[in-house]
């Protein structure tokens, strides 16, 4: 059975590219832009594994983060965090709110691959 | 007139300018050659008369001898020495050389004040460019465009066989993305430079008093221990270089105290334990004006803030003009530096309210909006008599959301000021905002 990907990136155009290439990979892709929206469904039915993007509308990644870590379900779910803040402090943040892979903007589309591949792979 | 350590070494300094021995100058003031050699040495303090008789024979003045500002001197040399990496020898010399070469000293002290105020305008620069939410909303904007492009673009340039379709789409995502990218880059141009000649340094005394306070927190602990001596807190305060600025810091300083008075720090911590982010529950306990409690909260100890699980609020206060008179910044929720804020603030319209309570949930303007909850508050400063219009200053609360889940009602979307404002259509706009100029 193929494993499932969940994508939280409110830039829609990012969202596609990160899609097209994973599907092309081999995984099952599921892109949310509403944080909250995602986060009530991963409680009942978890990713294999979570691409997150840190500033969303509303609620942030850490906000998401921090929530999954606190759940029994989701409290060891791979979590790659994709950010345009590369800042020490908020890689710091990530670390200490428990991120499995932070990785910042812009990416290599190979290298998101090769993370997913190896958080989430067999 | 305060007699400095430095007396004796410029006593032998003039002494020698004026090519006269030790024991011609201690036989013309009537003490013995050992004595004067001591007083050069600054190993014993010289008595007025004897300075007196010293300026004489001298051809100075005595003031000439003293000097009063040799201590500030002495210190500005020793902070650049030790900047410098100075070795003990030299440092041991400091009182020699200020004593002996007094207009190079003050030029090194003049080079060292300057050093030091423009370390702080660059701290300054680099704390706005780091804090300042409209650069980071705009760069993040950048970063993301060029994420889409970049990603995109390697998919379309990847050898294997793309579908039509999916081709297709991609290219007009590429399209879209570089729109999105040039007018990004273009309203950042804007802002940068409309910026450049306000960015000289800190502008007026409110800011310099602002800053101040940020450097300490937004906190002033003695404040909390009984009545404290205003002037104490203010010596050597490098941050407020301005006789208008320590003018400033008095009377915020002499309103905190009466803050700090009103509601004192151990009730006030238990209420807050109890009663959470509640400003009109403190209000009443406390029998005091609401914007007290809102002042008040605003310059708490951070500790005190974080036992109570809140976060550190933002605090404005304008007055009947609309000028923003006080201006605490918080992350998220931009305060303008110039000019007039977004008149949708619920600062703004408890003016139209005085003495009533507002509590308003705010939504900030732009694609990565952030929830927050303000308390207002207008009250008259000072009641200027029949006829005469009142002096009314409003306050503003601003807390994140996070820190009050029960916000409630729908947010009223603001912004910082028209200029930054991403809300294009809104009714209340006063100027076009640079983000549109990018067309």
């Amino acid at each position: 059975m193929e494993k499932r990907v969940l994508v939280i990136e409110d830039e829609p155009n990012i969202s596609e590219a990160l899609r097209f290439i994973l599907t092309r990979d081999g995984w099952r892709v599921d892109v949310s832009a509403d944080g909250l929206t995602a986060m009530g469904a991963m409680q009942s039915d978890p990713p294999d594994l979570l691409i997150l993007d840190l500033m969303l509308p509303g609620v942030s990644g850490f906000d998401i983060l921090k929530t999954l870590r606190g759940q029994a379900m989701t409290r060891d779910l791979p979590v790659l965090m994709l950010t345009a803040k590369g800042q020490s402090a908020d890689r710091d943040e990530a670390e200490r709110l428990g991120v499995t892979r932070f990785m910042t903007k812009p990416f290599a589309n190979a290298d998101v691959i090769a993370t997913v591949r190896e958080l989430a792979g067999p | 007139m305060a007699r400095s350590a430095l007396t004796g070494t410029r006593i032998r300094a003039r002494r020698n300018l004026r090519g006269l021995r030790q024991a011609e100058l201690a036989r013309e003031v009537g003490v013995s050659p050992s004595y004067l050699n001591l007083i050069e040495h600054n190993r014993r303090k010289v008595g007025a008369e004897l300075l007196g008789a010293l300026a004489q024979a001298l051809g100075v003045s005595a003031d000439a001898l003293v000097e009063d500002g040799d201590s500030r001197l002495v210190e500005s040399a020793r902070a650049a020495a030790l900047r410098s990496d100075a070795t003990v020898e030299e440092l041991e010399r400091i009182d020699e050389f200020t004593g002996r070469f007094p207009g190079w000293a003050k030029v090194l002290a003049e080079t060292q004040a300057r050093v030091e105020r423009l370390e702080r305008v660059v701290e300054h620069l680099n704390d706005r460019m780091t804090h300042d939410p409209y650069l980071g909303e705009a760069l993040h904007e950048i970063i993301s465009a060029v994420t889409s492009v970049q990603s995109t673009a390697t998919i379309l340039g990847d050898a294997q066989q793309i579908e039509p379709e999916w081709q297709a789409r991609f290219h007009n995502n590429i399209v879209q993305d570089s729109a999105r990218l040039a007018e990004g880059a273009v309203a950042l141009v804007n802002y940068l430079d409309a910026g450049k000649n306000d960015e000289t340094g800190l502008a007026a005394p409110q800011e310099e008093v602002e800053y101040w306070l940020a450097s300490k927190d937004f906190h002033l602990p003695e404040l909390e221990t009984g009545p404290a001596d205003l002037e104490a807190l203010l010596v050597g305060q490098v941050e407020l270089s301005s006789e208008a600025s320590r003018q400033l810091a008095r009377q915020w300083l002499d309103r905190f105290r009466a803050d700090a008075v009103a509601l004192p720090l151990e009730p006030l911590r238990v209420a807050l334990q109890e009663l959470g982010a509640a400003p009109d529950q403190l209000a009443d306990r406390f029998q005091v004006p609401f914007d007290q409690v809102l002042r008040r909260l605003a310059l708490l100890p951070p500790k005190v803030m974080a036992q109570a699980s809140l976060p550190a609020p933002g605090l404005v206060i304008c007055d009947n003009s609309g000028t923003l008179v006080f201006r605490r910044g918080l992350e998220g929720f931009a305060l303008p530096r110039f000019g007039g804020a977004c008149p949708l603030w619920p600062l703004y319209q408890s003016l139209q309210r005085p003495y009533m309570r507002l509590r308003m949930p705010v939504m900030t303007a732009g694609r990565l909006g952030r929830r927050f909850l303000t308390y207002a508050y207008a009250s008259a400063q000072t009641e200027m008599g029949f006829g005469m219009p009142n002096v009314l200053h409003a306050t503003m609360l601003i807390l994140p959301t996070d820190a009050v889940p029960d916000a409630g009602a729908e947010p009223l979307s603001v912004g910082a000021s028209c200029r930054t404002c991403a809300q294009l259509d809104c009714a209340a706009r006063r100027e076009p905002s640079i983000l549109v100029t990018a067309g």
